[in-house]
């Protein structure tokens, strides 16, 4: 019986093609527009750890509280030791120290007067150490556009639009004007020593990148650092092993009667991260949710048109002495075999547009042209585990409850009366 | 009682029609006995169809006694009377309503299906229909491929495959042309002879009551006429 059923649903376009088609392009979009919209989130996620908050972040509690004003007057002290203490107590974490800045960068002409001035902020990162961290979390190497990697102190790379805002070249003085840790002026010579372009609009329009030791030196910081920045080494920000990480560290080095006292904050807790974290964790269930909504109410409808048509093949088949269970019965395994056959060619083309768009990525940098987003402007899919299911399961559900619901009709009108509309 | 395929008495259908109530059946009481080969015959609306679809197990009467085959139906749950259909009795419509995404041979085989018979035997058994309906040639051939008497005549050998006690047949030539109309007749009466299969029918078409031994005219649900003719064959020779 059950091939008998097949072969007539293979065979009749409308039982087959139509629910097969509404399943595989809602699967489809499904998979292709989850792992589109994991990859956003997990590029918000990256990039902002990667240049902003780390996964985990340590600072002085009074730090924290002024963080948006770069505060470095209220800098981590006594750094080196307090990294070796984090690196022993939590191994399975890069801990990169950085000094976060802002200032005037003075371009001098040949007699060393000002020739050109643009306002900029910048990171100091360990650039010229044995330390490759950086390197690796920031992919700087490969973001270089000219020029070369800075392996001096006061080598400084400055992003192309700066440089062109500028015309400055590589080798050229530039002058940061800025404060010290100390609240005094500074006025501080650079190398360019390359140029780099890291995708990322907002980065840059006005973005320079310094060496640590470098600025430590011109920003009177000597074993101090802003921030220390905690990475783990699968790149992949993990909400609750992070809170346990910050629990730890707290409560060893967290003293609320001190606010110079260093204190760790997770990612989820900067930057009003937690709304975006939190919406990409039910993501999932949000669309799983509504795709199960909206495609059972159209498979309804469509079970519901498709039965009003097949109601005289229903009143032949109880004619012949099938029981209107029996009937229901096979409507269901049909929407399950519909279901299945949509599903799985649904999720394979979701797949494959999103592996496509893992791979090339969709270039939105005119549309962040003046956006201030740490985003990388080519934002490419995510495909997960999660891919794989995400239409799948619900598929196959909405099919299946689309038939059980427009199915019940067969149960309420008279075996005679199916005859009346199958003789119409 | 039990030498009656059908017994009917006081027989009542009604149906609400707004305020008022459409007396279908009227006070029906009819007997057909095996083998039989009869109509009831009638204008439209006299209530045949109502009558087949209750003799038929796939409507109950609002009062009074149907007895199909020896079983009160009106007390017959929907499992026992899809149980029922499904072993001893056949339909043939108006429309064929053959299942379209089925070839002929599929469409013969169904009911066999239902009854659960092995594959050999199914195949031997739909390629008999096929031979006594003369479509052997035609059972790989889907029901559009086919003309309005061809498909009249598969589903006449869907109806006979099973080999039930009873075919109710409701307007089976409607569509026809008089050809074909004979045709069918001629199929329908052969099987008759031949396998013992009682026909009931429900028509008003005058070429089928010339094949009819017996002829039960029903006007406004009520019983008109019943009338026993003594030859059935004088149809094929007009």
């Amino acid at each position: 019986m059950i091939k008998f059923i097949l072969k007539g649903l293979l065979r009749d376009r409308s039982k087959f093609l139509f629910p097969v088609l509404t399943v595989f392009s809602g699967v489809m979009l499904t998979v292709f527009l989850y792992s589109w919209m994991n990859g956003v989130m997990t590029e918000i996620i990256r990039t902002t750890a990667h240049f902003q908050t780390g996964h985990v972040k340590i600072t002085t509690r009074a730090y924290a509280k002024e963080e948006a004003q770069i505060p470095n007057d209220l800098a981590l002290t006594d750094v080196d030791s307090l990294l070796t203490s984090v690196r022993l107590q939590f191994p399975d974490i890069y801990w990169v120290p950085r000094i976060r800045f802002s200032g005037l960068i003075d371009v001098p002409d040949e007699k060393g007067e000002t020739k050109k001035q643009a306002p900029v902020f910048g990171i100091a990162v360990d650039l010229t150490g044995k330390n490759e961290t950086e390197n690796k979390i920031l992919d700087i190497e490969n973001k270089i556009v000219s020029g070369r990697m800075a392996v001096k102190p006061f080598d400084i790379l400055v992003s192309t639009l700066l440089v062109e805002k500028l015309g400055i070249t590589v080798g050229d003085n530039i002058t940061l004007i800025s404060t010290t840790m100390n609240g005094s002026l500074v006025m501080w010579n650079f190398i360019v020593a390359g140029t780099v372009n890291f995708g990322i609009s907002g980065l840059d329009k006005s973005f320079i990148i310094a060496d640590f030791s470098g600025m430590q030196k011109a920003l009177d910081m000597e074993n101090c650092a802003g921030e220390i920045l905690g990475f783990f080494k699968n790149d992949l920000y993990q909400k609750e092993k992070s809170s346990e990480i910050a629990l730890a560290f707290n409560s060893n080095y967290n003293d609320k009667n001190n606010e110079f006292s260093p204190v760790m904050t997770t990612l989820y807790n900067q930057n009003d991260l937690s709304s975006i974290i939190d919406m990409a964790s039910k993501f999932t269930g949000i669309i799983a949710f509504i795709f199960i909504g909206a495609m059972s109410v159209v498979l309804w409808n469509s079970g519901l048109l498709s039965g009003l048509r097949r109601y005289g093949e229903f009143g032949v088949r109880l004619a012949m002495g099938e029981t209107k269970k029996h009937i229901y019965g096979s409507l269901i395994l049909e929407s399950l075999i519909t279901g299945i056959i949509g599903s799985v060619i649904g999720t394979i083309a979701g797949l494959a547009i999103g592996y496509y768009l893992e791979y090339k990525g969709i270039n939105m940098a005119s549309m962040f042209k003046n956006a201030t987003l740490t985003v990388d402007n080519v934002i490419r899919a995510d495909v997960t585990i999660y891919s794989y299911f995400i239409g799948f399961i619900p598929g196959i559900c909405a099919t299946i409850l689309g038939s059980a619901i427009s199915g019940i009709n067969i149960f309420k009108r008279n075996t005679s009366q199916l005859f009346k509309e199958l003789e119409a | 009682m039990n030498d009656k395929i059908i017994e009917t008495e006081k027989l009542l259908k009604e149906y609400p029609m707004g305020h008022a109530v459409l007396k279908a059946l009227n006070n029906v009481s009819l007997s057909f006995d095996y083998g039989e080969f009869a109509g009831v015959v009638g204008p439209s609306g006299s209530g045949k169809t109502t009558f087949l679809n209750i003799a038929g197990t796939l409507d109950s009467p609002t009062s009074g006694l149907c007895r199909v085959l020896g079983q009160n139906i009106e007390s017959l749950s929907s499992r026992n009377a899809a149980e029922l259909r499904t072993k001893s009795i056949g339909f043939i419509f108006q429309t064929f309503n053959l299942l379209p995404a089925y070839t002929v041979f599929e469409n013969i085989e169904f009911p066999l299906l239902l009854l659960k018979i092995g594959k050999d035997e199914r195949k031997k058994m739909v390629a008999d229909a096929l031979k006594w309906v003369g479509l052997s040639d035609r059972s790989d051939s889907f029901p559009k491929d086919l003309s309005g008497g061809e498909c009249q005549r598969v589903a006449i050998a869907r109806a006979v495959v099973k080999k039930p006690k009873l075919i109710l047949a409701d307007e089976p030539t409607a569509n026809l042309d008089a050809e074909n109309s004979h045709n069918i007749m001629r199929t329908m009466r052969n099987l008759n002879k031949e396998l013992g299969i009682t026909f009931i029918f429900a028509t008003h078409d005058e070429k089928v009551m010339r094949y009819l031994k017996r002829k039960i005219t029903l006007v406004d649900g009520k019983v008109d006429n019943d009338q026993i003719t003594e030859e059935s064959d004088k149809g094929e020779k007009l």
